[in-house]
């Protein structure tokens, strides 16, 4: 079937070429960091994450909301979801490949990466975040692939594959619970300190994927001959639109808690971000965007008349892909670290090197995206045909 | 022929198999007897802590800007010196009440309280979530002493330990440290580490397995730092607590720190 | 055979770049190493046809049985036992990492990373 991926026309082979150019230059800034270390980041003693776990964080969201396709399609047999179940399989395919990549180009001791199978620790939750993400994207190949191939010869799917769909829509939902716990867990952390945390995860994440999702689709009726259909990104919208009002609103329970209790700890990490904190304003502007990117997402969202336009509903899609990435790839991670555990505050800036890499990781993960949708659609044609 | 060539495989297998084993089995084969043991002055104890004696210390910090501990273990231990504050490295180090203390601070606190700075450390806690996250065993709990430790060759430089972490203990070497440190004070009989993995103090294991006191400790010359068993009643330490309040940092978070505080 | 002239000509290719290796260095062995042994000390901490397969093991259940286990004494063949530290054992007799560990490790292309934290005892040449 890989075959499919080597016939494209022009416009393919740039786009497949701009993506390597994008995840070499990458590579070549993850050599630099390889010989000099981690300090050509920003990152520091205080703000000891930085934008690759907040990448990572956002895009487990990502990888987890191909369930949301899954589900519908094979437990209540919405057969809307038939056409494109493949594609939030790959969309997790490719999500999960940058979640594992940001991993490794944040440890400072890469080449060790293998010591958490050789001493297995399962008090950690970042062992069983390894655990959680390795399998969910060994399901998601397998079974996108089988399902695909077996549709290529007009044939059912083989029965064991079955058993692995089941098995894959709890695992969706374990990963973004065990990323979560990774931040719920920490004392002393009172921004992540927060037993909703997996739920708001959960709730964000189940609105940008599908949001990509449909954004995805829209690009795809528009370039190929493949049609994932209009039924099916209606049901889709319905699905953003829940998803995003249940996000906003988990936000907002954490705002209540944090402002009613006024516990100053818990007040702390939301005020640095939206009006700054002892003079530190960096986030400031970047979380006030995601504010009206949200709002505008759910004005958009919730009037059905205003969803089912294509137009708006692109637009919409757009809001709630960036406004959740601010709140999530921007700024829940870093807050976390903001004011830190003497309550000063050490303000935390990306550089260049670690944008490029950041830039080299999506890169990657959208050129592996581009290879699976050319051969899911190529088989969708060739089908059609 | 069919059957022989599955044979021949199959004897093949295992002889290979025997001969890669080969060299275990010699090693097992040398290894009569435990060839190796504690060293019998090492110091015993079921969980060490410390008290910091802040009016002693306020003291030498007064009358001479005093910083005998940590240049002590900052020395011994080859800890560099990074200009840089969002890069340093820290095992012992000075920080304000209201920064140590921030969930108990207050402004009518005594001059003296809020002035001058309080000597921080690992609280080597007996309940520690950096092991609990650690995804390695690279930091663990020493089961007989209840030390933090830092097992250096292990650490992947998740930096895990330094968001569980509530004290601040933690430093992450964002680049190689060697540079930091003057050739001509190297310690040459402790290593440094190299970049990408993290440090912090390990109530000196090295010294207390040898039968020394923590470097720190022998460095101060008031005896602000009093190190010993807290599980046994009869120790300096314990005796020192029941006779005077002291403070520790952020016990509501539930990590039971051994670094106790007299004012 | 479809496209011969493609194939054959590659397979030379790679046969070539593939024993490069080999045919560069042809005819110039590389003088066998000859590691400095201690003229104090006659027994190692293990015997010497171990320690010459094995050391590497060794200084590994080592650093675990020091830094994991608090264990601080090793007893050798001879019954004398060892302070179990590369920096403050091995390196007292072996006192001089050029002309012991990189003998050998030059030789088989080995660049073991103990010496990015253990200090190398200073060379006096």
């Amino acid at each position: 079937m890989l075959e499919k991926a080597l016939k494209g026309g022009q416009k393919y082979w740039s786009l497949l070429l701009g993506l390597a150019i994008l995840s070499g230059i990458g590579f070549a800034c993850f050599m630099l960091q390889l010989n000099q270390g981690l300090r050509i980041t920003g990152m520091s003693r205080d703000v000891s994450w930085g934008f690759y776990i907040a990448q990572f964080t956002f895009l487990v969201g990502v990888a987890a909301s191909a369930v949301m396709v899954v589900l519908p399609y094979y437990l209540h047999h919405v057969k809307e979801f038939g056409r494109i179940t493949i594609l939030g399989e790959f969309l997790a395919v490719s999500a999960v490949t940058m979640c594992l990549l940001f991993i490794v180009v944040d440890l400072g001791q890469p080449m060790r990466l293998l010591n958490v199978l050789l001493h297995p620790t399962p008090n950690s939750i970042l062992f069983w975040d390894m655990v959680v993400l390795n399998g969910y994207l060994f399901l998601n190949a397998v079974i996108g692939w089988t399902v695909l191939s077996a549709e290529r010869k007009e044939m059912p799917p083989p029965k064991w594959v079955k058993p692995l769909i089941y098995v894959s829509i709890p695992w969706a939902v374990s990963i973004h619970t065990v990323t979560a716990f990774l931040y719920a867990g920490l004392p002393g952390r009172h921004f992540w300190l927060t037993a909703i945390m997996a739920a708001r995860f959960l709730a964000s994440a189940f609105a940008s994927g599908p949001s990509l999702l449909i954004l995805l689709s829209f690009l795809i009726r528009k370039r190929t001959n493949f049609d994932p259909g209009t039924a099916a990104i209606e049901k889709l919208s319905k699905i953003v639109t829940y998803a995003m009002i249940t996000s906003v609103f988990f936000l907002l329970l954490e705002v209540f808690t944090a402002f009613y209790s006024k516990i100053p700890g818990h007040m702390h990490g939301f005020i640095y971000q939206f009006a700054g904190y002892e003079g530190h304003a960096e986030l400031v502007p970047f979380m006030w965007l995601s504010v009206i990117l949200s709002v505008t997402a759910l004005i958009l969202l919730i009037p059905p008349q205003f969803r089912n336009n294509e137009k708006l509903l692109k637009i919409a899609c757009i809001t709630v892909f960036f406004g959740l990435y601010l709140e999530k790839g921007v700024g829940l991670v870093v807050t976390g670290f903001i004011p830190n555990v003497f309550d000063k505050v050490t303000p935390y800036i990306p550089t260049v090197p670690e944008l490029a890499i950041t830039l080299g990781v999506w890169a990657t993960g959208f050129l592996i995206m581009a290879i699976l949708y050319k051969v899911a659609i190529g088989v969708k044609e060739e089908i059609r045909a | 022929m069919e059957k022989d060539r599955r044979e021949f495989l199959k004897i093949g297998g295992i002889s290979v198999l025997g001969l890669s084993a080969l060299p275990v089995f010699q090693a097992l084969a040398q290894e009569k007897g435990p060839r190796y043991k504690p060293d019998p002055k090492a110091l015993k104890g079921a969980q060490w802590a410390m008290i910091v004696d802040m009016k002693k210390c306020w003291e030498q910090q007064d009358k001479r800007q005093c910083r005998d501990c940590i240049l002590a273990c900052h020395k011994i231990h080859n800890v560099p010196d990074i200009p840089d504050q969002k890069r340093e490295i820290k095992w012992i180090w000075l920080e304000e009440y209201k920064h140590a203390f921030p969930d108990q601070a207050h402004e009518y606190a005594p001059e003296k309280v809020k002035e001058n700075p309080f000597m921080l450390l690992c609280n080597h806690c007996s309940n520690p979530p950096c092991v609990r996250v650690c995804p390695t065993k690279a930091t663990f709990k020493r089961k007989p002493d209840g030390i933090v430790m830092m097992d250096f060759h292990r650490c992947i430089g998740c930096r895990y330990c330094m968001a569980g972490c509530p004290y601040g203990a933690r430093s992450f070497n964002w680049g190689d440290p060697r540079p930091y440190l003057k050739p001509e004070d190297i310690n040459m009989t402790y290593p440094t580490r190299r970049k990408g993995v993290v440090e912090k103090c390990t109530f000196c294991y090295e010294r207390i397995d040898e039968g020394l006191q923590p470097a720190c400790v022998e460095a101060c010359k008031v005896k602000a730092l009093i190190f010993g068993d807290i599980t046994n009643p009869n120790s300096e330490v314990r005796k020192i607590l029941s006779g005077h309040y002291s403070l520790r940092r952020k016990i509501e978070l539930g990590t039971g720190p051994n670094v106790y505080y007299l004012i | 055979m479809y496209d011969a002239k493609k194939i054959v000509p590659g397979i030379l290719i790679f046969v070539v770049l593939f024993t490069f290796p080999l045919w560069s260095n042809m005819g110039k062995a590389a003088p066998a190493p000859k590691p400095e042994l201690p003229k104090t000390e006659k027994v190692c901490v293990m015997d010497t046809a171990y320690m010459k397969t094995e050391h590497m093991v060794l200084l590994n259940q080592w650093r675990d049985l020091v830094v994991r286990d608090a264990n601080r004494l090793w007893v050798g063949p001879d019954g004398k036992e060892h302070f179990m530290s590369l920096q403050n054992s091995c390196m007292k007799c072996h006192s001089s990492k050029v002309k012991f560990c990189d003998q050998c490790h030059n030789y088989a292309g080995v660049k073991p990373y103990c010496w990015q934290c253990h200090i190398e005892p200073k060379e006096n040449m």
